[in-house]
């Protein structure tokens, strides 16, 4: 039996009066691939920025490694369990500005070689630091915007429909990469999704329905 | 000092012949203004009146502390209007006397240090009343910037927040956007001076005869103070104001 690393216990959000999740159970282990599924608009957003520490429950907790998160920096948490967006944004000019960043907020300095060597992990070579982030396909940007995520790498993934907009080709690039986290560097990777093949390769299916969990 | 500098009265009733004219257009092209002009008029009046009688007893009697409560008087109606536009920015209304009482102090303490100015209220209160209705036209801009900016860019901020960016980190963008808005109008205002339209000291002093070769050395004086302090209260405020963004979890709120 691996260790748990997220615990989610009996979590409750209300928002405008109206119950988003209520009761939501359930633990993820270190190294687990998990898939939420489930019918849109049924909460499963929320539960990932939850467990990001981007909102904040209104009943219930959220345990890492035995800890609650809210007694956990945010800041410091936020970098150990990485929530990626589903159209992520790039900011600033270029795509090396994106990928120095998370040196920045670290008060590091940029780490080209290692930067250039995720970039070809995705299918994105050294030329591309120079490039405007203006100059890029939605493709090209979401797969920049993991390698930003990836840099420093975390212990657990949130995938928030990453590829939900993507074309075939590129979602195999990133489905390669995400299977790659998982075999090889045994990040835990939980991630809400309608993609078949994402939902394939998962360890565990979490169905989230009508913001409750519905089987496992 | 040649030139006559009383208005009568009976040129004062006059003068408002030209509120009649404005009036009158409301009236024709209904603007539904009409009201509105004539309150203003009635309001201006009556303040000036008021303000004149409060200056010429502050200035004749010619006390420090007294002087000083004129300074906070100003200080503060400035920091509420500048509270009341900050648009649900909250605790605005200590942002806003914190960055409009610290930029009239400095800017204040350099013109005194300087020489440029002496502290008699006669020169104190007027020059008060430039900083800091300048400072909250600046903190008034630079609460805009910031409301539209986080509003603009709150996807940019929250994966930011994501990355694990702390609050300061995750707004430095829109801080810096923020000041330079505030700073923007007094930065072209001083470019222009002289080509457009000659400033309020300038042409004060001029009215009282003063030699325009001197007048406009008080100008630039006034031109560099009225940058420093919009400066200096954009700052304070885009900086104390982006936390108000933020819950105590560092978690965006808007």
């Amino acid at each position: 039996m691996r260790d748990t690393i997220i615990e989610v216990n009996n979590v409750s959000f209300n928002a405008g009066g109206e119950k988003i999740l209520s009761g939501v159970d359930f633990s993820i282990a270190k190294g687990e691939r998990v898939t939420i599924t489930g019918p849109s608009g049924g909460g499963k957003s929320t539960l990932l920025k939850i467990i990001a520490s981007m909102l904040t429950p209104t009943k219930g907790s959220v345990k890492y490694e035995g800890e609650s998160i809210a007694e956990i920096d945010p800041i410091d948490y936020r970098k150990k369990v990485s929530y990626f967006f589903q159209n992520a944004t790039l900011f600033d000019q270029t795509v090396r500005d994106n990928l120095a960043f998370p040196y920045d907020i670290r008060n590091e300095e940029f780490n080209e070689a290692k930067s250039v060597k995720m970039l070809e992990r995705v299918k994105l070579n050294a030329s591309y630091l120079k490039k405007p982030v203006k100059d890029l396909s939605g493709g090209e940007k979401q797969r920049v915007a993991l390698v930003r995520n990836l840099l420093y790498k975390p212990e657990v993934l949130l995938l928030d429909e990453v590829t939900s907009s993507l074309d075939a080709e590129n979602k195999g690039i990133i489905y390669t990469i995400l299977d790659e986290l998982n075999t090889e560097d045994h990040m835990t990777i939980l991630a809400v999704t309608h993609d078949e093949r994402e939902i394939s390769q998962a360890d565990r299916i979490i169905h989230i329905i009508d913001g409750k969990v519905a089987e496992q | 000092m040649g030139a006559n500098l009383e208005i009568n009265n009976f040129s004062l009733i006059l003068s408002t012949g030209l509120l009649l004219v404005a009036i009158f257009i409301a009236y024709k092209e209904k603007l539904g203004l009409s009201n509105d002009i004539f309150i203003a008029g009635v309001r201006a009046v009556i303040q000036l009146f008021i303000i004149g009688y409060v200056l010429k007893y502050v200035i004749e009697i010619d006390d420090f502390f007294l002087t000083l409560v004129m300074v906070l008087f100003i200080v503060f109606n400035a920091g509420f209007n500048a509270h009341k536009r900050s648009e649900g920015i909250s605790n605005s209304l200590l942002i806003s006397l914190a960055a409009i009482g610290i930029g009239t102090a400095i800017t204040l303490s350099i013109m005194i240090v300087s020489g440029a100015i002496e502290w008699i209220p006669s020169q104190i209160v007027p020059i008060t009343g430039m900083i800091a209705s300048n400072a909250m036209v600046a903190i008034g801009l630079t609460y805009r910037a910031l409301n539209s900016k986080f509003t603009d860019q709150r996807q940019q901020v929250l994966e930011k927040l994501a990355l694990g960016a702390n609050e300061k980190q995750a707004s430095m963008s829109i801080i810096r956007e923020s000041v330079k808005t505030g700073m923007s109008p007094s930065i072209d205002s001083t470019k222009t001076v002289g080509l457009v339209s000659l400033p309020g000291m300038m042409s004060g002093l001029i009215f009282a005869g003063v030699d325009p070769t001197e007048a406009i050395r008080y100008q630039i004086v006034v031109m560099f103070m009225l940058v420093a302090v919009t400066s200096i209260a954009s700052f304070i405020a885009s900086y104390l104001a982006y936390r108000e963004y933020y819950n105590n979890r560092k978690q965006l709120i808007i």
